[in-house]
């Protein structure tokens, strides 16, 4: 059955979208990390990384989206997973900027600090996996989605407690003016992947209540 | 041609029925754009045309045993107040049936010719009445239940589920038409049962008596009513009133279809007599009551405490205002058609 495969195909589609943004997660974690230990060689491949991911999920959310329509699909649930598909995109975007921050500004980062960025770093990577970890329940068993939407929650929530931690130690140390207002924003660019991912949770609490019979 | 015009009453009450019913079958699937109408309509029109010319005799019974209308202006007499009752109740917004307004007619002649209406067979009828939408909802109910049962042990992807949900609206949409189609073809003809001056035909190897020709014309007027007109009610039940998401819809239509196939399936009736067991009534019962018991259902078994008491007072007025109605309009008409123009109602 014609239909039948088509659906088939943006299953598939949609599988490997969300496979990529939880990479880009990864990705980016790993790249924060590289550029903390002063591997360059090793940040710059992440960097690359992430810049080829950001693009393919941007391709598979524009052929899930022609998909959607030329097959007429799911016309009820079909604005909540366009605009699912649109937010969770968006992460892989900021995620990607930020890297690409990190890359241009070179922001000198004191030893005492590190510790700061690298939790910051590992709570919005943890809240990205556990937003993959809903959407996928949305496509395939509703029920699931709030089991691992507290955790974006509880994780996004972490991100910003140790956000504030760091950004306090950064005021409070001795370093320049300047230093510290690029420092606090390289926190705050950090934990916006985080924030992006609570966002997305938002939307899909809603969409999985739609969702249900 | 003289039957031909005076049946003409009749295939405006079928008309009406299918502009009206259609969207009970196919409205959340065509207002959703789960189906296109065209699709819907092509189904649904077959369907009842099918399900008119071979299922429909058991339910005309019944209606010939609270009154045959012996005389063919009588007849054209009836089915016109019938249709304009419905017509009426429909303007003032009240889920109404074809199946209350042709009893009510027909027992408007039997006041007009002083015939007695057999009390049994119209309490049988009016107790099916109550019954249909109780019924519906039930079975909506074990439906939903089941349903949910088997999502979560299946954990269908949503766009597989989408397909699956596309061709079980189809599916039971056509299973819905037929039903319809068997359920009130009655309501549409069976006053003409007693003139009719069709034979028996044999097209292709099937054999058609004269009853099943009379009402495969009554299948046709009511196909024509899905569409010619049945779009715009389709669009208002799939948007408006009756705002349901693809699954539940199916679920609706679902227990709609099994409660019109259960009041009238002859097979089922002889089935449970042959297994000693008591029969199902076969009465045309009303399509739109039976979605409302299905949507009911549905929503007490998800909690919602806020049933719509407005919905209920309104189903009970079409119970008795609907039959009331008609019946009354029908002995005036019949007043009318015998004294101004001088036709024959009545044959002794």
């Amino acid at each position: 059955m014609p239909l039948f495969k088509s659906s088939r195909v943006i299953e598939t589609q949609i599988d490997e979208f969300l496979d990529t943004v939880a990479e880009g997660g990864l990705v980016f974690r790993q790249g924060v990390v590289a550029y903390l230990e002063g591997n360059q060689t090793e940040f710059d491949a992440r960097l690359r990384t992430i810049d080829s991911l950001e693009r393919r999920a941007d391709k598979l959310s524009r052929e899930v989206e022609a998909h959607l329509y030329t097959h007429s699909l799911i016309p009820e649930h079909r604005g909540d997973v366009l605009g699912l598909l649109e937010n969770t995109d968006s992460i892989l975007d900021t995620a990607k900027a930020s890297l690409s921050q990190f890359s241009v500004e070179q922001p000198v980062i004191p030893d005492d600090l590190r510790q700061g960025f690298m939790s910051v770093a590992a709570a919005s990577c943890e809240a990205v996996e556990a937003l993959i970890i809903s959407a996928r329940a949305f496509f395939r068993n509703v029920d699931a989605v709030k089991d691992s939407l507290f955790k974006v929650h509880h994780f996004e929530k972490e991100a910003d407690q140790v956000s504030d931690t760091l950004k306090r130690q950064i005021f409070a140390s001795d370093l320049e003016l300047a230093h510290k207002i690029q420092l606090r924003y390289f926190a705050i660019n950090v934990e916006t992947v985080s924030d992006r991912a609570e966002d997305v949770a938002n939307r899909l609490a809603i969409s999985a209540i739609k969702r249900q019979i | 041609m003289s039957f031909l015009f005076l049946l003409s009453s009749g295939l405006f009450l079928g008309w009406s029925l299918g502009a009206n019913d259609a969207a009970n079958v196919f409205g959340t699937a065509v207002g959703s754009r789960m189906v296109r109408f065209r699709t819907a309509a092509l189904i649904c029109g077959v369907f009842i045309v099918m399900g008119a010319t071979w299922g429909g005799g058991g339910t005309a019974r019944t209606l010939g045993r609270l009154g045959e209308v012996n005389a063919l202006g009588g007849a054209f007499t009836v089915a016109l107040a019938a249709a304009l009752a419905t017509f009426w109740m429909t303007r003032l917004k009240i889920p109404v049936s074809t199946s209350q307004s042709i009893v009510g007619a027909i027992i408007g002649w039997n006041f007009y010719t002083a015939r007695a209406t057999d009390s049994s067979v119209l309490g049988t009828i009016v107790l099916t009445w109550v019954a249909c939408p109780v019924v519906s909802g039930l079975l909506a109910v074990g439906l939903y239940l089941v349903c949910r049962w088997w999502l979560q042990r299946t954990r269908i992807h949503l766009l597989s589920l989408d397909q699956y949900t596309r061709g079980g609206l189809l599916v039971a949409g056509a299973f819905g038409s037929y039903s319809l189609g068997a359920n009130n073809i009655p309501n549409v003809v069976s006053v003409f049962v007693a003139d009719n001056p069709f034979s028996g035909l044999t097209v292709g190897g099937l054999a058609f008596s004269g009853d099943q020709i009379l009402f495969f014309l009554g299948g046709l007027a009511i196909a024509v009513g899905v569409f010619t007109y049945s779009e715009r009610v389709m669009t208002t039940v799939g948007s408006g009133v009756f705002r349901l998401a693809p699954i539940p819809a199916l679920l609706v239509v679902l227990a709609h279809s099994l409660t019109l196939f259960l009041f009238s399936s002859q097979k089922l009736e002889n089935l449970l007599a042959s297994l000693g067991l008591p029969t199902i009534p076969l009465v045309p019962v009303s399509s739109s009551q039976a979605v409302i018991g299905a949507i009911l259902g549905i929503g007490l078994i998800k909690g919602r405490r806020n049933i719509n008491t407005d919905v209920l007072a309104k189903i009970g007025a079409g119970w008795v205002a609907t039959p009331v109605l008609a019946g009354v309009l029908a002995y005036f008409l019949l007043f009318f058609v015998e004294n101004v123009f001088g036709q024959r109602v009545d044959l002794p």
